[in-house]
């Protein structure tokens, strides 16, 4: 066992702390902080979603913020409405979304992944308006208000007694729920890009007919890429609006799927920490940056005003020039080739003047 | 059936307004198999500059061809500056540059001129006219003017020019068309301020029917990619006819089927259709795929 664990990379170790750091983080932030950290866990699974689409299978969507939409007005419609039980909804939501990303990736991705951006594109910009059609159901502008969920007896008194202070938050409640669905939908992800699928997809992604050619089906694995994905961003849209706790149609504007987009570049396409780097990013940026802004008294408040709208574009715009053209895979691509660097450069200094070559980590 | 006619001809005025913006999306889209999703900001921005312009007391005729050349300078640097480290790059990477590059001029934008809409002017008074029974403005009919000319400009440039004929065989066939003495990059770079300055036509076009704000273009950019689409998108005809479809189809929707914002939802469903039904759209050519 010892040896096991001795042996382990590195990158399980992270695991670990990165779990231990989320599992915590509610004992020490405010209740309030917890329900934003849980969107940040909720963009983190969405951006998931999306890497497995982006990263992996090479394809682009531009409406996952419209996936999310579908997800969150699932859960409300069923709790609001139908009083079904709000954990029920959960999958339902994922189940809803994935089918229309099913449905609407048959038509488009039997060109090439342009016409599934243009089409997503298209959903993105038409669903708020959509939406606030079937007022009935929907609840029109208004959107529908869903009361926050409860913590169960068993979470509450196993909080109590480990933080041995007050009793566990709805928000707190909904934090936990949502680490607990990120946890294992990273864990499915991973699963999927190191197996057969994943080796599928990427090799669509790097030369579809080559692929064809070595007996992957094409067409299988790309509509099943985007399914998966859409279902990702269904669970996330229903988390979503179970955390804040009220879904309308402007809450789910196009500028979130580029926002999306964005969070997944930026963590890094084609890896599996990325997508949460992307979501720690993409959650606090336009929140940090405006807070920074209107504190700065000197600014007139015409200027930071402005600032606050168009400081979010203008830096997502120009992060996603400048990573496309010095760092494609982004922050991860970026840490990997400075961990690479360095590794090299401690192993090979050695004792220059004697010429002794350093013991190699792997056999001591 | 005059409303009904009234309908269809200033479908067809929107229409103009379309396929000016989607043979823009054709353009570069036969330079480099590329969609720009920046097309419409980038006319956006334009659009602004003709209104600064304009509000420093210059002429209207002037200003439209000193925005276009701008608009055109403007397309040749993006091209220059961000496209061309990435010419050998996957089409998903430039994509996504392109989308970037919507986002930070859409910011850009916001951040120079502000939120607020502005209303701008037409050279063309919104007079009713009597045209075969139905009643339309000389704006429409001036827009569907300056829209014709424009593509047929185009035309003339692409098919008619050596130059035109340059683009084309860059675009074509890179390698031999370099190994003839054609400067592919600058060819590229001509594409994209040629999309750039047609773009800014229609943007100068719409600003007098929705107001001139940052957001302007982003519904206009969807009836283009749906114009796109339905023409075939490496096809410049059928932009221009894709767009007077999209066009026509949308305003009979809107004053028969649908109200309001829902007409966006038309021009998803000809997306979807056309993939479904005829996925090269109407005159573009199946397309064939070498390993």
């Amino acid at each position: 066992m010892l040896a096991r664990l001795r042996s382990a990379p590195p990158r399980y170790w992270l695991v670990v702390i990165v779990m231990v750091f989320f599992v915590g983080l509610p004992t020490v932030i405010s209740s309030f902080q917890s329900s934003e950290w849980a969107l940040v866990l909720v963009f983190a699974i969405v951006i998931m979603g999306l890497n497995i689409l982006v990263g992996y299978s090479g394809q682009l969507s531009l409406g996952h913020g419209a996936l999310m939409a579908i997800g969150a007005y699932t859960t409300a419609i069923l709790v609001h409405r139908y009083h079904l039980d709000y954990l029920a909804t959960i999958p339902i939501a994922g189940l809803v979304a994935g089918a229309v990303g099913f449905l609407l990736g048959i038509p488009a991705l039997r060109l090439s992944p342009l016409y599934l951006a243009l089409a997503t594109f298209a959903l993105a910009v038409v669903t708020p308006s959509l939406i606030k059609r079937p007022d009935k159901i929907t609840g029109g502008v208004q959107g529908i208000l869903l009361l926050p969920p409860q913590p169960p007896q068993f979470a509450s008194d196993a909080y109590a007694t480990v933080t041995s202070g007050p009793a566990m938050t709805s928000e707190q409640w909904l934090y936990y729920l949502t680490l607990a669905i990120a946890a294992v939908l990273f864990w499915v992800a991973w699963n999927i890009v190191r197996h057969r699928p994943g080796r599928a997809l990427r090799a669509l992604r790097d030369g579809e007919v080559a692929a064809a050619a070595s007996g992957v089906n094409i067409a299988f694995f790309k509509t099943v890429a985007f399914g998966i994905s859409a279902l990702y961003a269904g669970v996330a849209g229903s988390l979503y609006g179970l955390a804040t706790g009220f879904v309308s149609p402007d809450t789910f504007p196009v500028s979130l799927s580029l926002q999306l987009l964005v969070g997944a570049v930026i963590g890094g396409l084609a890896s599996i920490p990325g997508p949460l780097l992307g979501g720690i990013f993409t959650f606090w940026l336009p929140i940090e940056s405006s807070q920074f802004v209107s504190s700065q008294t000197w600014l007139p408040s015409q200027v930071s005003s402005v600032f606050v709208r168009a400081g979010p574009s203008v830096t997502y715009g120009a992060l996603l020039i400048l990573i496309m053209i010095f760092a494609r895979n982004g922050v991860v691509g970026l840490i990997n080739s400075g961990y690479t660097w360095l590794r090299r450069r401690l192993r090979g200094a050695g004792d220059r003047g004697t010429g002794q070559m350093p013991p190699d980590p792997q056999t001591t | 059936m005059q409303e009904f006619l009234q309908q269809v001809l200033s479908g067809i005025a929107s229409g103009g307004i379309f396929a000016s913006l989607a043979l823009a999306l054709v353009l570069i889209y036969n330079a480099m198999g590329l969609i720009n999703f920046a097309q419409g900001e980038m006319a956006m921005f334009a659009t602004f500059i003709a209104f600064l312009l304009l509000d420093r007391g210059v002429s209207y005729w002037i200003a439209f061809p000193l925005t276009l050349a701008v608009a055109f300078a403007g397309g040749i640097l993006i091209q220059r500056i961000v496209i061309r480290p990435l010419e050998r790059a996957p089409v998903l990477t430039l994509v996504i540059v392109t989308i970037g590059l919507a986002t930070l001029i859409n910011g850009v934008a916001g951040f120079v001129f502000g939120y607020v809409p502005r209303s701008f002017p037409s050279p063309f008074s919104v007079q009713t006219v009597n045209v075969f029974g139905a009643f339309t403005s000389y704006r429409d009919l001036g827009v569907i003017a300056v829209s014709a000319v424009v593509l047929v400009l185009i035309y003339l440039l692409l098919q008619r020019t050596t130059i035109g004929l340059a683009m084309r065989a860059a675009a074509h066939n890179p390698e031999a068309s370099r190994l003839l003495g054609v400067r592919v990059s600058w060819m590229l770079a001509l594409g994209w301020g040629l999309a750039s300055a047609v773009g800014a036509v229609s943007g100068i076009m719409v600003a007098p029917i929705v107001l001139l704000e940052p957001n302007m273009m982003q519904t206009i950019i969807i009836y283009a990619f749906a114009a796109a689409v339905l023409g075939g998108i490496e096809s410049p005809l059928g932009a221009v006819v894709g767009g007077v479809i999209v066009g026509v189809a949308v305003n009979l929707a809107g004053a028969y089927l649908v109200s309001g914002d829902l007409e966006l939802a038309v021009a998803l469903a000809i997306i979807v259709a056309v993939l479904v039904l005829k996925p090269n759209g109407l005159f573009g050519r199946p397309s064939v795929r070498r390993v």
